[in-house]
């Protein structure tokens, strides 16, 4: 794609979104050479192939034109207060808690439970500056550039977020809340978020993406995660950006032998959004659970793409997601498991169930297997449903009426997922929301 | 559960249910071809009759189902027109219907499912919501009636439940709610002799002078147990005859063909009622 990167372009008022990425990639504060190198290589990476199109086969029911056309500029951090952010982080006081604003750390909201043996939690951007536990070391190992097109863009730009370590042998004995806040109009933030759990270490990481208003902002995030052999890595995505937002998450993970990832990602916000979630299974043994649960209503726009490598032999996958669509939205899952040649003795499953609660909500789900080992078991399955009329029945005879039916009925199909959760205070968060949710219905 | 006070006050020898010329489709098909049928408080019917009879559509129009059109004739309860009510509001007012094949509702439990039953009916008539806690103490006692463990209570509605754990759970059902009328739709079928023993005596627990029960049945075996005041064949979608207790023991001897036949009715079928358990 072409692009014009004179400073002139770039200020005037009709900017288009290719030269003003360009104009805030050249007005980036220096770094040290591995991060200018990688900058360079995602900008020229993203320039040269541009957003992806429907015609992409990982971007056929999704179109990002609504993110193309718009001209969205880094943004500096606003004031943002404790009480602004209180609403967002469960108030759990055992969890350390990070938050980020427009996709910079915030010392002033974070806060941090206490000593955590050995557990390093910190902004990545300080890991840079000081270059202490070398993050070059990590970052972009799992997720280069050349990953697509929007992981590119980020590593552009990629400046800050949270650089989590584990180290050997130890369980973080609390949960690692990373709270990104989006404030104000127009903006993106990149943030780049880097966990490294070493062998037999575990650890319980949450991300949510929140907006302290209803503008219209984009959020371009990565997360790798390193899982060491014998890790466990328990991870939680929460998106709940404001209702004109867009959001483009990608959580790639790499296995090692017997380790283990559990994964959910709970999507309600946004305009439009994409989630992605990649694990390669590299080592025998290695085991991994993708659970998630979208809800969108309106014309909101919920898409959810999974990638499971089943590289070495004997290793088990898990997923299920659900999805409850109403009003005009339009829900998206694509799940893939290709099992190598070598991954024999595979196990895999996979479901996606939708519940269509109006009859202009749609959803396009696929699930995808490719086998090339002989010897594996693997199963998947989809259902797009409505509400069960005899159900509904059945609570009216109970004097239950159509209203309270509908919401029970809606939260019972949505809660199922949820139960998975095994971080209870989370899981007991997410249940509220959700009722929350289905009791007051959002309008559009 | 307490009855309200307008719940005590029964009218005596007033019918609680007054079903006249009742005509009812499923589609273009006419199930129910003119029932006529009054039940009074403190009253046990029988509806009996071979499948395809009509019987279960009785029982559903009389809930309220909303897949059945009445095209004709008028239902009584109380005095009001039942026909012009919604499912939950009959519900409210007292209906209780025991369905023959109780819907699995997974991820609501059966403790929350009847809390919410039991609220939203008391809220209709005004009075106070029961929190969790007093909820439970009203369950211990009524748990006790149909033989069930309280872990039932934690379990999702009727998932993965037996064919006679769902049964007894409507019974349960039946018991927390304390209806006015209550419909049984073939709560028998299925059984065996030892949940029909004790939901039957369910049942019989739960008479009053105040409230009524139709028993909807093939068999004549649950009638051993819950003895009727009235039974009513049910064929073609007409009440074909009308008779006291008696009546089911006949029928048990010649089975349905013999009224079929004698009713001149145009239903075939060679089904047999079968005998009772003695």
């Amino acid at each position: 794609m072409a692009s014009v990167s004179t400073k002139e372009r770039a200020s005037a008022p009709e900017a288009s979104p290719f030269t003003a990425y360009r104009a805030d990639y050249e007005a980036q504060t220096a770094a040290p050479e591995w991060l200018t190198a990688l900058r360079s290589a995602g900008i020229a990476q993203f320039e040269n192939a541009g957003f992806p199109t429907m015609k992409d086969e990982d971007w056929h029911f999704t179109s990002v034109a609504p993110i193309a056309q718009s001209v969205f500029r880094a943004a500096g951090a606003p004031k943002v207060t404790p009480r602004d952010v209180k609403r967002f982080t469960f108030e759990h006081p055992d969890w350390h808690t990070i938050v980020f604003v427009n996709g910079r750390y915030s010392a002033d909201l974070s806060s941090f439970a206490g000593e955590d043996s050995g557990l390093r939690v910190g902004s990545l951007a300080e890991a840079i500056r000081t270059g202490k536990g070398r993050p070059e070391r990590h970052v972009s190992r799992i997720a280069p550039p050349s990953a697509n097109s929007f992981t590119a863009l980020n590593a552009a730009f990629l400046s800050d977020g949270a650089f989590i370590e584990i180290p050997a042998d130890t369980v973080a004995g609390k949960t690692v809340h990373l709270v990104f806040v989006s404030a104000g109009a127009d903006s993106v933030s990149h943030p780049r978020n880097v966990i490294v759990a070493a062998r037999h270490s575990r650890c319980s990481i949450v991300e949510s993406y929140v907006a302290l208003d209803e503008s219209r902002y984009f959020t371009n995030a990565v997360t790798e995660i390193q899982v060491g052999e014998g890790a466990r890595v328990d991870h939680y995505k929460l998106q709940r950006e404001s209702s004109a937002a867009f959001h483009v998450g990608t959580i790639q993970v790499h296995q090692a032998a017997a380790s283990e990832l559990h994964s959910f990602s709970f999507a309600t916000g946004g305009a439009l959004s994409r989630t992605n979630i990649y694990t390669t299974l590299d080592g025998e043994g290695a085991s991994c659970t993708l659970n998630g649960l979208y809800l969108a209503d309106g014309t909101q726009h919920v898409d959810h793409q999974t990638r499971i490598e089943h590289v070495q032999p004997n290793c088990p996958s898990r997923e299920v997601y659900k999805g409850v669509l109403d009003g005009r939205s339009h829900g998206v899952f694509n799940g893939k498991v290709y099992v190598h040649p070598e991954a024999q003795k595979t196990d895999g499953k996979q479901s996606n169930n939708n519940l269509l609660l109006s009859p202009t909500a749609r959803v396009d789900t696929k699930p995808q297997l490719e086998i090339f080992a002989d010897d594996v078991k693997c199963t998947h399955g989809a259902t797009v449903g409505r509400l069960d009329d005899n159900a509904m029945f059945y609570l009216n005879s109970r004097g239950i009426g159509p209203e309270a039916a509908r919401t029970l009925l809606t939260y019972a199909f949505a809660a199922d997922v949820l139960e998975m959760i095994e971080l209870e205070p989370l899981r007991k968060a997410l249940e509220e929301i959700v009722l929350a949710r289905f009791t007051e219905p959002v309008t559009d | 559960m307490v009855p309200s006070e307008e719940q005590i006050v029964t009218r005596k020898g007033v019918a609680l249910l007054e079903i006249n010329d009742l005509h009812a489709n499923i589609g273009e098909k006419e199930i129910l071809k003119g029932i006529t049928l009054s039940v009074k408080a403190g009253e046990v019917h029988a509806v009996m009759g071979p499948n395809g009879s009509g019987k279960s559509t009785l029982a559903q129009v009389l809930a309220g189902h909303p897949s059945y059109e009445v095209t004709k004739g008028t239902v009584a309860y109380d005095g009001e027109n039942l026909l012009e009510m919604d499912a939950e509001v009959r519900a409210q007012n007292g209906i209780f219907l025991a369905f023959q094949y109780p819907v699995e509702i997974p991820g609501v439990s059966n403790a929350y499912f009847l809390r919410s039953a039991y609220n939203e009916i008391r809220k209709s008539k005004g009075m106070e919501e029961v929190d969790p806690l007093e909820f439970l103490d009203l369950m211990e006692e009524k748990l006790k009636l149909v033989d069930m463990d309280s872990a039932m209570l934690q379990r999702s509605v009727n998932s993965g439940f037996s064919g006679g754990e769902k049964k007894r759970n409507e019974i349960l059902q039946m018991a927390v709610l304390a209806p006015r009328l209550a419909i049984l739709d073939e709560t028998d079928s299925g059984l065996d002799i030892d949940a029909l023993r004790i939901v039957a005596e369910g049942v019989n627990k739960l008479r009053s002078p105040e409230n009524a029960t139709i028993l909807v049945t093939h068999y004549q075996r649950l009638l051993n147990y819950i003895v009727p005041d009235q039974v009513h064949v049910l064929a073609g979608g007409r009440i074909v005859r009308s008779g006291g207790k008696e009546l089911a023991l006949e029928l048990e001897e010649k089975g349905y063909d013999w009224i079929q036949s004698e009713s001149g009715n145009g239903v075939t079928g060679r089904s047999r009622v079968q005998a009772g358990a003695k």
